[in-house]
């Protein structure tokens, strides 16, 4: 063996191990999805002596049953529909007043205004379990909370979501907008734009990856808020599809199968998304995060 | 920053009351009602405050004197512990890793990353067939693997903190992850270049060179652990349900929850949400000076 050879297999050992260190994880991280995959279109009682075989569609263990009871036993056209209607509004509604918001903190120069940032700061510190009480008695007060209509209750649940949200973007928009160079709006005023105008046409499309960021952060945090739709959500056509699967869950017993079926049920159109927007999503929750 | 643009003030209203407003509704005013609560007699979720306790803070006592809140206030406290060192950690080493290769390191990225955008919901339930008692799946594989030959109890006395912390820990190493990745690739190649003509190669790059660049995101992971694990809710609510076993597994969260919404308590419950913010306002607190980022 000359010299060249034992260099050459000696980085080659380096990088065996790299790789095999990181692919425990991606096994680690992928497995659990893969298993309960193949286990929803297994037969019932199959799972709990062996679930690792994979049931081939034309073996006696493959079967659709699964898949027809969670259908029938709960609705989840009507769940993804409320799930996805209450994220979208919470996602606008929070880029919205956000971005108007984190503008004007960051243009204008005002009495308060530190004050008005510490407010900012704070609020995105308040634990969701310290406000959705007193939110709740104030919802029934005004009669949305708890009426048994369907739009109202929505309606319910996305307003403190919103708050919720709200501090976070604010304080990742004015980042942003703070180092938007100040020359182009002065550009713009010189051929008579407003500030509206010039919020419009020059701050929103400049920062429109940080609003991408935000947008995708509220969304995720919206429909995946087990806790806040608990507390408002109670009847059958308000059920968002986290509800349901929470329900499931508590209800199933001992039907594994209906399980790992409606696991799979909320997880695919998630990975189906995320399989076309993994380049946005990594790269706006990283630049939000580290900026917030 | 005195452009002419921005002298007139009046356009500020139309820029800032929207979203103040909702602040203020839904966030001050419930946050200042929910301590004003905690000292009143609440029955029930939608009715009236019946009057003040006697005494006014006779919530706060019963706190005190509660073995549960004394088990959820220290699980709590622990899942915080593990979080900085499991969760931060892995995602550390995979990160020091994944630097050091070229191909497939978006792949994995990608990979890792996965779980977070899941809900914890179908998180929990996919946990729970996994760490089931009769035909699990972590209990088929260890039968089969011949490593035991009877069931574990995952959720029994012996294992259930590992089995609550487990799902939590995995489903956010990944984020930590990319983070602490972003920050590796904005390390300039100028400077690993220069530590190699000075000889340091290896693990002495990593200890002198990478650790001390990467401090201030690494900071930054920290804290957004610590404020992550204290919020951490609807995990341990799946698996966990009513702090089984024998309540044992409660957190601060779910705790607050169960003593709201299945018991009814609404203002034992308020003053549990109290006492979440004083620990979290302690523990940021901790956590920003232990942590402090340093100016290069």
């Amino acid at each position: 063996m000359n010299h060249k050879t034992s260099i050459k297999k000696r980085v080659p050992l380096s990088k065996v191990v790299s790789y095999a260190i990181l692919t425990i994880w991606a096994v680690t991280t992928a497995y659990p999805f893969f298993w309960v995959i193949i286990n929803s279109f297994r037969e019932r009682g199959e799972i709990r002596s062996d679930s690792f075989s994979i049931p081939w569609p034309w073996t006696q263990s493959f079967t659709l049953d699964n898949y027809v009871t969670a259908n029938n036993r709960s609705d989840f056209v009507t769940g993804y529909t409320n799930s996805i209607l209450i994220s979208v509004i919470v996602t606008i509604v929070v880029i919205l007043l956000a971005g108007l918001f984190a503008y004007g903190m960051v243009r204008f120069r005002f009495r308060g205004q530190k004050l008005l940032r510490g407010m900012i700061i704070a609020a995105m510190m308040f634990p969701v379990f310290s406000t959705i009480i007193p939110v709740f008695r104030m919802e029934v007060l005004w009669g949305i909370a708890s009426t048994q209509n369907r739009w109202l209750s929505l309606l319910s649940t996305i307003l403190p979501q919103i708050a919720g949200n709200l501090a976070f973007a604010i304080v990742v928009l004015m980042g942003f907008i703070r180092s938007i160079p100040i020359d182009l709006e002065e550009a713009a005023y010189l051929d008579g734009c407003n500030v509206f105008q010039i919020y419009f046409k020059i701050i929103i499309p400049v920062a429109k990856p940080s609003f991408a960021t935000v947008a995708i952060f509220s969304f995720l945090w919206s429909y995946n808020d087990l806790f806040t739709q608990t507390f408002f959500l109670r009847y059958p056509q308000e059920k968002t599809i986290t509800l349901l699967i929470n329900e499931i869950s508590s209800q199933a017993g001992v039907n594994y199968g209906l399980m790992a079926a409606s696991v799979v049920l909320v997880v695919i159109p998630v990975l189906v998304v995320y399989v076309l927007l993994q380049k946005n999503i990594i790269k706006g929750l990283t630049v939000g995060a580290v900026k917030g | 920053m005195n452009s002419m643009i921005y002298k007139k003030k009046a356009p500020l209203l139309f820029f800032l009351l929207p979203a103040f407003l909702f602040l203020i509704v839904y966030l001050y005013y419930p946050f200042f009602q929910n301590i004003i609560n905690s000292f009143m007699s609440i029955s029930g979720l939608g009715t009236k405050a019946t009057g003040v306790n006697t005494p006014w803070y006779a919530n706060y006592v019963e706190l005190w004197n509660d073995p549960n809140m004394r088990t959820a206030v220290k699980n709590t406290l622990l899942l915080v512990v593990c979080t900085l060192v499991f969760q931060v950690g892995t995602a550390l080493v995979l990160a020091l890793i994944v630097d050091r290769i070229k191909t497939g390191s978006r792949f994995f990225r990608t990979l890792y990353f996965f779980p977070i955008v899941i809900s914890a919901t179908a998180l929990g339930l996919l946990f729970n067939i996994i760490f089931l008692y009769n035909g699990g799946m972590l209990n088929q594989l260890l039968q089969n693997l011949g490593i035991t030959t009877a069931n574990i109890d995952w959720k029994g006395e012996k294992y259930y903190f590992f089995t609550m912390l487990l799902p939590v820990l995995w489903q956010y190493v990944g984020f930590y992850f990319v983070i602490i990745v972003t920050g590796l690739n904005n390390i300039s190649t100028d400077v690993y270049e220069a530590a190699e003509l000075d000889g340091a190669t290896g693990w002495k790059r990593v200890r002198f060179i990478t650790l001390p660049l990467l401090r201030n995101v690494i900071c930054t992971c920290l804290i957004l652990a610590v404020t992550g694990a204290l919020k951490v809710f609807d995990l341990p609510w799946v698996m966990m349900g009513s702090g089984i076993p024998l309540d044992e597994s409660w957190l601060t969260g779910t705790y607050m929850y169960n003593q709201t919404f299945i018991r009814g308590n609404v203002d034992y419950g308020s003053a549990i949400a109290v006492v979440i913010v004083v620990l979290g306002v302690l523990l940021a607190q901790i956590a920003s000076r232990v942590f402090k980022e340093k100016e290069y």
